[in-house]
């Protein structure tokens, strides 16, 4: 029912619902400060443990290992921790929380479609976060001794790339977490999907480091699409055509999840039957 | 996401534990203090059997806790496997001794799932609702009902799986482990245990005076699951201070994988003693300070 109804909204509308709805959010993410850079803070060890294990490895092979000196480890991993924290959403694993507590019975009432008001949140945490993250990756880097081999047009690709992987990323998830609508305990299948993702994508390890078949695999289907591919962007390591082609995928994918995320909202809204509401 | 689930039950049947202990309590206390070592193993023994009670009745907890602990150990695996196809050794450690230290790490996390986490995390709900003077009134050292008052069943499923990838870890090394040497690291996984236990009752016990603290423990855990797989050597200085003394994990896994391949040094074996039993004693003093200018809720 909501859903139907969410095609109503002009593009005007959105646009000031987004802009309050930012402004609401960002003075929360100021108000619980604390724990939102508790969530800085784990977005920033996972990638940096990997950052120092690889170039453990380039170094114990004289410098450099699977076509990366220990400097581009140390730029790889600290572009996968900047994609990441754009990229990355947490209302996967919200989204059953709300199933089960009930909290749904009070989002479907609203006439717009509940991606916005989610995305508004995301877009505003990153924002928040995005400022004391930035320093402490050129800290990182000159710590490091990273070396980026970026050149002018791909800091200009760059922009796309990260912003359809941040579309793509966020719609295949929160079509992944409206399974809580049919499943009580969808965490376990979440779960599944971030290690999944945390291979595929490119955090474990850059993507050029897997077996031939499981590139054509990351490559096919989004993975690499959601996070590797602006990370090779911003490295330098595409040739001009390879970044058109990869956004022409990104493309592809995003529209195809949209349309998966649609289809799976409506029914799952039909679905719903809150306990006690 | 379990426990909010399952939290009401489990408030229930820690109200039937409560009267449970007490019950022994009262028993103890007549007897002196001298027998006040006896009657905390009788309060430990007590939330313990509780606990794996409230296991055996949500069955299923343990099984998707398996499943999870499944696919995280998978993971693990899978980037040993990508990083020792570049190489044949990292800082010194072989793939087999890095599986084994991965099985440590998913064990002691387990028991950090199964006790300390959820009974400190209740502990520093208590502060905030008040609700922790019925806990004081109790004729039973506060530290120890503290420390024990919730245990998460479930969690012995990462110690099965961790315990599994041990023993793999330890077949595919290929080398005889001597009596000394599985008493070495039986010790060692004792003080690792003894140095997160006190760390984590200090930051708990802050939550006497910073009454919106629970997030700390989180840091702890982010830490601990990522930066723990690796041996502490292939860290810089910085990080290598940072996670001996700031964020202690290095003592907790390094030294029994290490004590297990009978690499450690007897500076790194007294090192860690000291570190433990200085963590142990502070902690405890913090305790006592922190529960002296605890004024309860009303006030």
């Amino acid at each position: 029912m909501a859903s139907a109804r969410a095609g109503a909204f002009s593009p005007g509308n959105l646009a000031a619902f987004y802009r309050q709805r930012f402004k609401v959010d960002l003075a929360l993410q100021v108000a619980y400060r604390g724990a939102t850079f508790i969530w800085l803070f784990s977005l920033i060890v996972q990638p940096l443990v990997s950052l120092v294990v690889w170039r453990t490895v380039a170094d114990s092979q004289g410098g450099s290992a699977g076509g990366f000196t220990a400097g581009q480890y140390a730029a790889y991993f600290l572009a996968v921790m900047v994609v990441n924290q754009m990229t990355f959403m947490w209302h996967m694993w919200e989204i059953e929380w709300r199933v089960r507590t009930g909290v749904y019975s009070g989002i479907l009432l609203r006439p717009m479609h509940p991606i916005h008001e989610d995305l508004v949140a995301n877009l505003s945490f990153k924002a928040f976060t995005l400022v004391p993250l930035i320093p402490i990756c050129v800290l990182l880097a000159v710590i490091f001794d990273a070396q980026f081999d970026t050149r002018p047009v791909d800091i200009v690709a760059f922009v796309p790339a990260v912003a359809l992987a941040l579309g793509l990323r966020y719609t295949i998830e929160w079509a992944l977490g409206l399974i809580a609508f049919w499943v009580t305990r969808a965490a376990a299948i979440h779960q599944l999907w971030a290690s999944v993702t945390f291979f595929l994508a490119g955090q474990m390890a850059p993507l050029s480091l897997f077996p031939k078949p499981i590139q054509v695999i990351a490559t096919v289907l989004p993975f690499r699409w959601m996070l590797s591919f602006p990370v090779e962007v911003l490295l330098g390591r595409l040739s001009g055509r390879g970044i058109l082609a990869g956004l022409g995928m990104q493309v592809l994918w995003l529209a195809i999840a949209i349309v998966v995320m649609r289809a799976v909202w409506s029914r799952a809204a039909n679905h719903y039957s809150a306990v006690g509401g | 996401m379990r426990s909010k689930k399952n939290a009401s039950s489990t408030e229930e049947r820690v109200a039937i534990s409560e009267g449970n202990v007490a019950a022994q309590t009262t028993r103890s206390s007549v007897l002196g203090p001298h027998s006040s070592a006896l009657h905390a193993l009788t309060v430990i023994r007590t939330y313990l059997r509780l606990g794996l009670l409230n296991m055996v009745q949500y069955r299923t907890n343990f099984f998707f806790e398996l499943f999870g602990v499944t696919v995280h150990l998978a993971t693990a695996l899978l980037g040993l496997a990508v990083i020792f196809n570049q190489t044949s050794s990292l800082n010194g450690w072989s793939s087999s001794e890095l599986v084994m230290l991965v099985g440590i790490q998913t064990i002691l996390g387990s028991l950090l799932g199964l006790v300390i986490e959820p009974s400190f995390q209740t502990f520093m709900e208590n502060v905030r609702l008040g609700t922790l003077d019925f806990m004081l009134t109790k004729p039973a050292d506060s530290q120890v009902m503290v420390t024990f008052q919730r245990v998460e069943g479930g969690a012995i499923a990462g110690t099965i799986a961790g315990a599994t990838i041990l023993g793999i870890g330890i077949a595919r090394h290929g080398e005889r482990i001597g009596a000394g040497q599985a008493l070495l690291f039986a010790a060692m996984l004792l003080v690792g245990i003894v140095i997160m236990y006190s760390f984590l009752l200090i930051l708990s016990t802050l939550a006497f005076w910073f009454v919106k603290l629970d997030n700390v423990l989180v840091i702890f855990g982010t830490t601990f699951d990522q930066a723990g797989r690796w041996p502490i050597g292939i860290y810089p200085g910085w990080l290598k201070g940072t996670l001996t003394f700031i964020i202690p994990i290095a003592f907790v896994v390094t030294v029994p994988a290490q004590a297990l391949s009978g690499r450690v040094n007897a500076l790194n074996v007294a090192g860690a003693c000291l570190l433990a039993a200085a963590f142990l004693l502070g902690a405890r003093w913090f305790w006592r300070y922190g529960l002296k200018h605890y004024t309860g809720a009303s006030s």
